[in-house]
């Protein structure tokens, strides 16, 4: 039985069309169509329910030693208020998932990761904690929104005060007041566009969201559902979970060398990666030149040699093209090198472009 | 949901219109055009390809997913409507203008619904 956000009533009521999704019920879109939501967000403001992610709390003395020995990133030089990306791998050098950190404070950090992981995250994590440390999923307690697009620090600024709308990418700030509504409010997400996410209890989830809505109805702002996010993300090339890595593929593989640090102490899954070495396949960005769309799970060939799979592809409404992302042997597609991809038994032409395919200016 | 009156309907909301007794269009429905929304290709069958009732003749997709369209009749593929290629999103702006093949040489159908119907067969299907 699926869980129900507690914005739920609120895709009911603008006639979301809701579909199962990692467990919840969730609006893939809105009456407005996925390709209108993905415009809104690349070029005025989308909002998004995305209270179906985890929230985890490590807590204790030894919450940094535990971080440094779970993921691939390196904490110790991290600040309250910072957000860190990082991958964590299991024993063979594959991923369990990709998630954040935001350092809250000395010794506590709340980590965000994917829905459909949360159940194998907590329980891979409480497996391999050591030393002084708590951990605690307080998804159930958490409701999150992303504001997302290039006028969102214009609404954001309507409703919270200015000082307190973090700078950066990548940072936050907690407690802040948004509409006397209590949030954390970082600078992230999961679109490729400037934009928040801001985290709330549950029972204040209904009354942030419309007040967002309010405050951004001049700026053209707009719900927007599971559809458009993934279109969006897959624009800006963001690797998705299931798709891009999985508990097989290494973070090396699918091109992100730049959260894995081997230089620091060890930590799960570092022997394997190393004994692994340089990757033999390598992620790259097919624009399709042919007539069709690809998807994810299709062979890519030269020729009648397979090189390789596409991991995730649509067309993309920004860009206007059919576009994928393929795991491919190393070096056999260099960016401009034609291939195929066989869409249901059918070969279409595509060639290498470099990535992301889309880059916010 | 709007439904044509004097065209046919399948279960898969294919829509038929017959030009003759033995020609006919074929599209698809308001509904199933709402269901997919935003269609961003269309893959259409060759003229003189021969069809049988259910075969996949084309198929529409949509930036999420991809939709099988099966064929109501079987007969010869006589025309196929080239517009759509360049601008799929006809079949939103216009999903009873917006046929996919015409067929001629009519040797079988599927059990068709009319209008009436197929609005009863969508009610129900809401349900």
């Amino acid at each position: 039985m699926e869980q129900k956000t507690p914005l739920y009533e609120r895709h009911e009521a603008a006639k979301g069309k809701i579909v199962p999704f990692a467990g919840y019920l969730l609006p893939v879109q809105y009456p407005t169509g996925v390709i209108a939501e993905h415009m809104a967000v690349r070029e005025r403001c989308g909002l998004f329910d995305v209270s179906h992610m985890g929230e985890v709390i490590l807590k204790g003395p030894d919450a940094l030693k535990n971080l440094q020995n779970l993921l691939t990133n390196d904490f110790t030089n991290m600040r309250p208020g910072r957000v860190r990306y990082s991958p964590m791998c299991n024993g063979r050098g594959g991923v369990v998932d990709d998630l954040i950190v935001y350092m809250l404070d000395e010794g506590k950090y709340l980590v965000v990761v994917n829905a459909a992981n949360r159940h194998k995250d907590v329980q891979w994590m409480k497996e391999h904690l050591c030393g002084d440390v708590q951990l605690s999923d307080i998804s159930d307690g958490v409701a999150q929104l992303a504001l997302q697009g290039p006028r969102a620090r214009d609404i954001l600024k309507k409703v919270m005060d200015e000082g307190l709308i973090p700078e950066k990418y990548y940072t936050f700030t907690e407690r802040a007041k948004v509409g006397g509504i209590e949030c954390l409010v970082s600078q992230t997400g999961y679109t490729g566009e400037h934009g928040y996410e801001l985290y709330c209890a549950p029972q204040d989830a209904g009354k942030l969201w419309d007040l967002l809505l309010g405050a951004g109805k001049d700026e053209g702002l707009i719900p927007c559902g599971l559809g458009a996010r993934d279109t969006l993300r897959l624009e800006a090339a963001m690797p998705l979970y299931g798709h891009e890595m999985d508990d097989e593929i290494s973070p090396l593989e699918t091109g992100l060398s730049f959260a894995v640090k081997l230089g620091k102490e060890d930590f799960i899954g570092k022997s394997a990666i190393l004994r692994r070495g340089e990757p033999a396949i390598e992620r790259v960005g097919l624009q399709v030149t042919g007539r069709g769309i690809a998807r994810g799970s299709e062979d890519v060939y030269i020729g009648e040699r397979k090189i390789g799979r596409t991991t995730s592809g649509t067309h993309c409404p920004y860009l206007g093209e059919a576009v994928a992302m393929a795991l491919v042997d190393k070096g056999s597609l260099p960016q401009g090198a034609c291939c195929e991809i066989d869409v249901r038994g059918r070969r279409i032409e595509a060639k290498a472009v470099p990535l992301p395919f889309y880059k916010n200016k | 949901m709007n439904v044509q009156k004097d065209y046919f309907y399948t279960k898969s909301h294919e829509w038929v219109q017959f030009l003759s007794e033995s020609t006919a269009r074929v599209g698809l429905s308001d509904y199933a055009q709402s269901e997919m929304s935003d269609i961003v290709f269309v893959n259409l069958p060759q003229e003189g390809d021969l069809v049988s009732v259910g075969d996949s003749f084309a198929d529409v997709e949509s930036v999420k997913a991809v939709s099988d369209v099966y064929s109501p009749l079987a007969g010869e593929v006589s025309a196929v409507n080239e517009e759509l290629l360049d601008s799929p999103q006809k079949i939103n702006e216009d999903p009873y203008g917006a046929w996919l093949a015409e067929i001629k040489d009519i040797s079988g159908k599927e059990e068709l619904m009319d209008a009436a119907e197929y609005e009863k067969f969508l009610a129900e299907s809401a349900e």
